[in-house]
């Protein structure tokens, strides 16, 4: 069993240094160095050329929509571009290589130095970039032989090469210190607001649960006057909310060995993302001589500033500035736009709206009954099976008075299920506020001659009594009676 | 005496993934000295002023458009394969790494 510290123990005796590194898969439509297809989901191996297989005498050349989102990412991180810049080769012998090396970068990476700021409880953390470079993605190996398709019991390793080449950014932040306790959240914070640059960019759908976004965790820990310590770095982080559990985990984990007096290895270690813990993989040692050189394969490149000054011009607003202003736009206070944003629905709460909808509404039901069932699920609210069309609609009817809520949250458990949209799913499960005001008098009728001793009360005074009436005349109608107009017509037969 | 020692050529040799036998060892030792004397001859020269060269050529900002160009047939894609199963490459298990 791995000791573990809780969290508080350890950040009274520690101070946190972060590191990130993020890979994005850049949605170009053809790979880094060659014409095959990027394609996702085709058939193994079938978009493989001589190029990303380096078949002897293959030439690459360099794809310019990806220098261009690459430069692109680099403005939107604040940072300088270069005007003088290559690949370079980095050596290793792995099967998801076909060429034994991966064209990178190395000491000239495409932008340097930039910084993103992040909102975490109110303060702005900036966190600063180190480089952007561009290199390409590598092979999908699957493990046959063993129980899981891990590696652990293979044994044997199936390769497909379809990925191996598509262009692939990577950013890497400087140390993040002075975090303290919050190092997980401004990790976390970190990894969204790059998602959502990038995202707004345009360049790559950046979806961590399919791999387009990558992050691994950098983390060390010393104590406060101390130099930095050792750091570990762990990969396999799926998802945002991962990005903040690896770092805890790594806190708790690496202060309870400092505490016995142990030394942290400096070594890569994998997420597990069913329990929350990291387990070591390789140790450092053997990997990390790459004996880089340069590509000579490729041309140098030198952007010209008039073409780095159009991508500048080209891009759009940015995703704080944005949210500023929606958060303006529909009326909310900081902390429901942070709700909002911790939801991810920022997207999902402008189309809806978009779809004709009233600000309130739309947060209503995205923060409310939809992020409830996604809780319930485990699932992110946008992978939900409803659309922003679909709430607008459904929330069209309940401003229509055609549904009150209880009836619209049995329509979302249609809509969900598939039954098709809400209009539909209140149609064939017959779910509609009565509004024939002859049935919902002979409902009311009768629960006042079911509950003489109440309508007395009412005509009392006692308006308040009126509740356990209404409740009765629902349990009749199914539910489907608007409580309003019940209310009405049963103070206008008793007063 | 070799400035160049046997565990560097076994190091180098192990990061080429090349298999060498200790006489080897000493036989590329040597050599390897040789052309790091070579080497040093050349540093001799003057290159005071002298721009680095990565590349021979003098070209920058070569750059294809992000189109599509037809890949190979995976008959010809495979059939430089090792092994091969379920159309795709087959290698032996990968070591020293949870993936
Ligand atoms: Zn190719």
């Amino acid at each position: 069993m791995t000791k573990l510290n809780t969290y508080e123990a350890a950040m009274a005796a520690y101070e946190p240094v972060l590191g990130l590194e993020t890979h994005i898969e850049l949605d170009t439509n053809t790979k880094m160095f060659c014409g095959c297809s990027t394609e996702f989901g085709a058939e193994p191996n079938t978009q493989v050329c001589p190029v990303c297989l380096a078949l002897p005498g293959a030439l690459p050349v360099a794809n310019r929509a990806a220098i261009e989102a690459t430069i692109k990412i680099g403005l939107a991180l604040n940072c300088r571009i270069a005007e003088w810049t290559r690949f370079a080769r980095k050596n290793y012998f792995y099967p998801d290589m076909p060429k034994n090396f991966q064209t990178s970068q190395y000491e000239e990476p495409l932008c340097e130095d930039g910084y993103v700021d992040v909102a975490v409880d109110g303060r702005t953390y900036r966190v600063e970039i180190e480089r952007v470079h561009l290199e390409e993605d590598t092979g999908k190996t699957l493990h046959v032989g063993g129980a899981t398709g891990r590696i652990h019991g293979a044994t044997e390793s199936l390769v497909d090469y379809n990925r191996a080449g598509i262009p692939l950014v990577e950013i890497v932040t400087k140390p993040v210190a002075g975090t303290a306790e919050l190092a997980p959240e401004v990790a976390r914070a970190y990894a969204t607001e790059l998602r959502d640059i990038v995202r707004s960019l345009g360049v790559s759908d950046v979806r961590m649960e399919q791999g387009s976004m990558r992050c691994d965790v950098n983390l060390s820990l010393n104590k406060p006057g101390d130099a930095w310590g050792t750091r570990t770095e762990t990969k396999n982080v799926n998802s945002l909310r991962s990005v903040e559990r690896a770092v805890r985990y790594e806190v708790r984990r690496q202060s309870a060995l400092l505490d016995g007096g142990e030394k942290i290895v400096q070594e890569t270690r994998h997420f597990q993302e069913a329990s929350g813990e990291t387990s070591p993989g390789r140790s450092k040692e053997e990997a990390t001589d790459y004996r880089y050189f340069p590509e000579p394969d490729l041309a140098v490149m030198e952007p010209s500033r008039e073409w780095v000054e159009e991508l500048r011009a080209s891009l759009p607003e940015p995703p704080r500035k944005r949210r500023e202003r929606l958060q303006a736009e529909w009326g909310l206070a900081d902390k429901e736009m942070q709700s909002v944003v911790n939801a991810d629905a920022v997207e999902l709460i402008e189309s809806t709206i978009a779809a004709g909808t009233s600000a309130s509404g739309a947060v209503k039901w995205w923060l409310g009954e939809l992020s409830r069932r996604a809780n319930e699920t485990g699932a992110e609210l946008g992978a939900l099976a409803v659309t922003p069309a679909q709430v607008a609609e459904l929330q069209g009817m309940v401003e229509d008075g055609k549904l009150n809520d209880k009836l619209a949250r049995q329509v979302i458990d249609g809509v969900l299920a598939g039954e098709g949209g809400p209009a539909e799913v209140a149609a064939a499960r017959g779910l509609e506020v009565v509004s024939d005001t002859g049935a919902l008098e002979a409902a009311v009728e009768e629960a006042i001659a079911a509950n003489p001793d109440v309508a007395e009360k009412i005509r009392g005074g006692k308006h308040a009594a009126a509740g356990a009436l209404i409740g009765a005349v629902m349990k009749t109608t199914k539910g489907q009676a608007d409580a309003k107009t019940v209310r009405e017509l049963i103070l206008n037969k008793l007063t | 005496m070799s400035t160049i020692s046997r565990e560097e050529v076994a190091h180098l040799a192990r990061l080429a993934r090349l298999e060498v036998t200790d006489d080897e060892l000493d036989a590329f030792a040597g050599q390897l000295d040789v052309i790091l004397e070579s080497m040093k001859t050349l540093g001799e020269v003057d290159t005071e002023g002298v721009e680095p060269t990565s590349h021979a050529v003098p070209l920058v900002n070569v750059f294809r458009e992000d189109q599509h160009q037809p890949s190979l047939p995976r008959e010809d894609v495979l059939a430089g394969a090792p092994d091969t199963a379920e159309d795709r490459f087959r290698v032996p298990r990968i070591l020293d790494e949870e993936a």
